[in-house]
């Protein structure tokens, strides 16, 4: 049976499971987190500590995707509003009732070494396990010289975690913030300064929308709004890139908790993969409560017994050698669209993607067209509806009607695309737009090639090829 | 004005409910009634916006979508389902009328399960069909309510002018998309309100006959002129047309319903599927009671089967002379007929109508069978049913009495002949679509015949012209 449980910093945080609340609302107080402990999250961050805030009215808006809510979640909230006192109160309640889970404290304070180092003794001594550094928040905070003002300045980001680890005795984490243009050089810093471990991603600085009644962009606070941190499900292929930069570089690499839009163990899975030993969640919970872990702990329990892993290392950092530069890619490796005519439901829409946003090379002309041939022989998507819209069709009223009409519950073969693969690029986009699970799938096909990369082909230039003189 | 065991107070049996002076040349709205929208309240409620929304969404948006190839009118059906998902409502209607003027009362009307809700490729991903015909509704609604009126070209003054006979949805959508594209037309309807079976045949709860009015009224404003309550029956009639118009359209539709061919037929109690369906639209009927009998087994044969059962009367049979499973009617008006708790006679015909001591009918009826498509009565199977209504609904016969007025026109199998892809008779000047047409279809197949017609009479108007 699978072990989730970890052990980080050489034994110096551990939980019961990977799964961990990020410093957020949901870990806004004590009584929040040892219900979520009690629901099964094996750490939690607690909500940034550092000198009380006042916050707005509204804080939160949301991008909504096809009737589904939040595929992105977007916030103007500040760091705990509550005092440092009753923060760490409360913490060194929840340490005591709950031994075995990660309490990490997330910390804010002005950037001075006596503010921080007076930030640092508190938290240790109320029992935090570690210390997230918050040099992430990317609104509000950051007006004041704190959050993102110091993760978009290295030399910053490297000072200030000097100075907490002249004091601190627990495993710090500095939490990066994706709002740089190369999030590896905060990571250095991090690590130059001596930190144990990282965070990413904070959030993505963003407006979410605008009312078109009002024209307010969204959260409107009396009329106005200011920028927010984007999170949630549509921020996850960005994190996942950050968290391969840094964990593929060997000057940032540091044990890394990763979060940016993970919902389920799928997510969690996929940051491990690239070597996160620790996941955080907020948006997900923030959606649908504490209960999803079950289903994250469960999944990936079922996950890693079907991959015969046995514990989170096991399968740590599995994907990174996965991911290279573009220019080491085999040049030589094709593939072409294949479509499931016994599964294709005749929805066309691989043609059009392919004709308008791809290569030309998907024809719906099978039953009168050339078998290849150059794209000026085959149908453009536009005769083809005109072709339609010119047909005479009637209602089926007689039987007969009837009963033909019915013959077409199955695909009529004019309907199925055909692949010309001898213009087909392999780009995949057929397989994405079609809605059915493997009607399309990309199958390889021998080019009677080695494999080639950019590189190979390339070296022994001195650069790329020489413009031409006009 | 509820009626006894017979519809006494239908006074004038036949016909009687065209008149009717006090709406007489106008689209005036019928007057609201209570009981009449209990008891023939909406089959399919309208969809809450949200719910537009999220069904909207559903839809795949395919290419050359099979929905928009089944639909005879060809509407852009994912065009003006994503214009839904996407809030442009007025932009969806707009999509819709483009292609279907009469797209307000398709969307409740047309049996979109064997069109193109039947066609729709969620059915090959064992996934119920996106809802098509309440999404064209929705958005139908949204803009006849907000009372938005349709851009037509301007009038060139040479624009041709084209009579429309016939109020139904052939001559309406032939009139609408002339006007559209700057030409005259003048709709010539011989009864009190415009809309053809729209108004007075579709069952209530399906297509109300103020939703039909609603959108008549869009058409008027479109610049369509109206006629009412004029006849087209002699040769004078037609040479008058001929010399005020280029061009006539001839969307008549089918007459009088056939007769039993019955003794008693012609007695109190007797009215067709069509008449009991207007008048109980037009508020001429509002109760029946005890025993009604209908006759035949096609659409309209179950409309007036319901609407016997949900006007009051207790027991409704249906009679028909062939088996279930050669019913004409679509699968899902049998199956809806069932639940409304009409009884079903199969293998049954009429033979004779009697009345009896107490006022009431009795229909004497045989039990046949079928030998090499004949119908043979089978002996000693007569029965007699006490009743109090008998409704024949047994097929419409075409209306052979105009057509016998408009010689050069070649009619054939009831039908008038004419090029499927442009209307146009043997004729030149004359143009048809719709029932009297296609033999009898739906109104999607009429509106379908208008417009082809009415695009064909500007093609030929323009060429003419340059």
């Amino acid at each position: 049976m699978p072990d989730i449980r970890v052990h980080g910093f050489a034994g110096r945080i551990n939980a019961p499971n990977p799964f961990w609340l990020a410093s957020a609302p949901p870990t806004n107080c004590g009584e929040q987190i040892m219900r979520a402990f009690d629901a099964g999250w094996g750490g939690a961050v607690w909500k940034t500590i550092g000198e009380p805030v006042v916050n707005v009215a509204s804080r939160y808006s949301a991008a909504d995707w096809n009737s589904q809510r939040i595929m992105g979640f977007n916030n103007i909230e500040l760091i705990s509003d509550r005092s440092v006192e009753t923060n760490l109160r409360e913490l060194a309640q929840v340490k005591k009732r709950y031994p075995y889970h990660a309490v990490i404290a997330s910390l804010m304070v002005a950037s001075n070494r006596e503010a921080w180092h007076e930030i640092v003794a508190r938290a240790e001594d109320a029992g935090a396990d570690g210390l997230e550094l918050n040099f992430g928040c990317p609104h509000g905070m950051s007006e004041r010289g704190m959050g993102s003002a110091v993760g978009q300045v290295p030399e910053y980001a490297e000072m200030i975690t000097a100075w907490v680890k002249e004091k601190a005795r627990t495993p710090v984490l500095v939490k990066l913030t994706p709002n740089i243009t190369d999030i590896r050089t905060v990571a250095r810093a991090g690590k130059r300064g001596g930190a144990d471990g990282l965070a990413a991603i904070n959030t993505i600085s963003s407006i979410t929308g605008i009312d078109l009644d009002t024209l307010v962009p969204r959260p409107n606070v009396d009329g106005k709004t200011s920028h927010g941190g984007y999170c949630g499900p549509a921020v996850k292929p960005i994190a996942l890139n950050m968290v391969q930069q840094v964990m593929s570089d060997s000057e940032s690499a540091l044990p890394l908790s990763g979060m940016g839009g993970i919902a389920t163990w799928r997510d969690a899975a996929e940051f491990i993969l690239l070597g996160c030993g620790t996941v955080q969640v907020c948006t997900a919970v923030m959606h649908h409560g504490y209960r999803i872990v079950e289903d994250m702990a469960e999944g990936l329990d079922n996950w890693m017994r079907s991959k015969g892993f046995r514990t989170i290392e096991d399968f740590r950092g599995l994907s990174l050698p996965n991911v290279t530069e573009w220019k080491h890619l085999n040049l030589n490796y094709k593939i072409v669209a294949r479509i499931d005519e016994k599964k294709c439901i005749g929805c066309d829409l691989c043609h059009i993607a392919c004709w308008d946003g791809a290569h030309q090379c998907i024809h719906l002309d099978r039953v009168s067209g050339p078998i290849d041939g150059h794209v000026e022989l085959h149908s453009t998507p536009a005769a083809i509806e005109a072709r339609s819209r010119a047909a005479i069709a009637f209602t089926p009223v007689t039987r007969k009607e009837r009963d033909a009409a019915q013959s077409l519950q199955s695909t009529p073969l004019a309907r199925i695309p055909r692949v010309d693969e001898t213009e087909c690029v392999g780009c995949n986009l057929c397989s994405l737009v079609c809605p059915v699970d493997e009607c399309i799938t990309m199958v390889r096909v021998d080019a009677g090639l080695a494999p080639e990369t950019w590189d190979d082909r390339t070296r022994g230039m001195d650069c790329a090829p020489e413009p031409q003189r006009s | 004005m509820g009626c006894g065991a017979r519809p006494r107070n239908f006074e004038v049996k036949r016909a009687g409910y065209d008149n009717f002076p006090e709406v007489c040349m106008s689209t005036t709205t019928l007057p609201d009634d209570p009981l009449l929208r209990e008891r023939f309240s909406e089959l399919k409620p309208p969809l809450a916006p949200q719910a537009a929304v999220i069904e909207a969404d559903r839809c795949l948006y395919c290419f050359d979508a099979p929905c928009t190839g089944a639909c005879p009118t060809h509407i852009d059906v994912p065009g003006f389902i994503k214009r839904i998902a996407s809030g442009n409502l007025r932009g969806s209607a707009l999509r819709i009328l483009d292609a279907n003027i009469l797209g307000g009362s398709c969307s409740r009307s047309c049996p979109v399960e064997v069109l193109c809700e039947g066609a729709c490729v969620m059915h090959r991903l064992n996934r119920e069909p996106i809802q098509i015909a309440l999404l064209q509704r929705h958005a139908m609604d949204a803009f006849l309510a907000a009372g938005e009126e349709l851009l037509t070209a301007p009038r060139a003054s040479h624009s041709v002018r084209v009579a429309c006979i016939g109020g139904g949805p052939a001559s309406l959508a032939c009139a609408a998309e002339l006007c559209r594209n700057g030409a005259r037309a003048t709709v010539i309807e011989r009864r009190a309100l415009p809309g053809g079976l729209n108004t007075y045949g579709v069952a209530e709860y399906k297509l109300s006959a103020a939703d039909s009015l609603r959108e008549v009224e869009m058409i008027r404003r479109m610049g369509v002129e109206f006629r009412f309550g004029a006849g087209v029956e002699t040769a004078a009639d037609l040479e008058a047309l001929e010399s005020e118009f280029d061009y006539i359209f001839l969307g008549v539709g089918l007459g009088a319903m056939e007769r039993l061919n019955i003794p008693g037929e012609e007695m109190d109690g007797v009215m067709n599927a069509l008449e009991l369906i207007a008048a109980y639209k037009t508020r001429h009927i509002r109760q029946l009671t005890g025993t009604v009998v209908v006759v035949g087994a096609g659409n309209t044969a179950i409309d007036a089967a319901n609407a016997a059962r949900r006007l009051g009367a207790e027991t409704v049979y249906l009679l028909y002379r062939r088996g279930e499973s050669d019913i004409p009617a679509f699968d899902f008006e049998y199956e809806h007929a069932k639940q409304e708790g009409v009884q079903f006679l199969w293998r049954r015909q009429p033979t004779a109508i009697r009345s009896d001591a107490h006022g009431g009918l009795l229909l004497d009826t045989i039990q046949v069978r079928e030998l090499d498509s004949t119908i043979l009565p089978i002996p000693d199977s007569q029965f007699t049913i006490a009743c109090h209504l008998v409704v024949p609904a047994i097929g419409q016969s075409p209306f052979m009495q105009l057509m016998r007025e408009l010689r050069k026109i070649e009619v054939n199998d009831g039908r008038i002949v004419a090029n499927r892809a442009t209307g146009q008779t043997r004729n030149p000047r004359y143009f048809t679509g719709g029932d009297c047409a296609n033999g009898g279809r739906e109104v999607v197949d009429a509106v379908a015949d208008g417009k082809r017609a009415a695009l064909a009479m500007l093609k030929i108007a323009e060429a003419a012209y340059a």
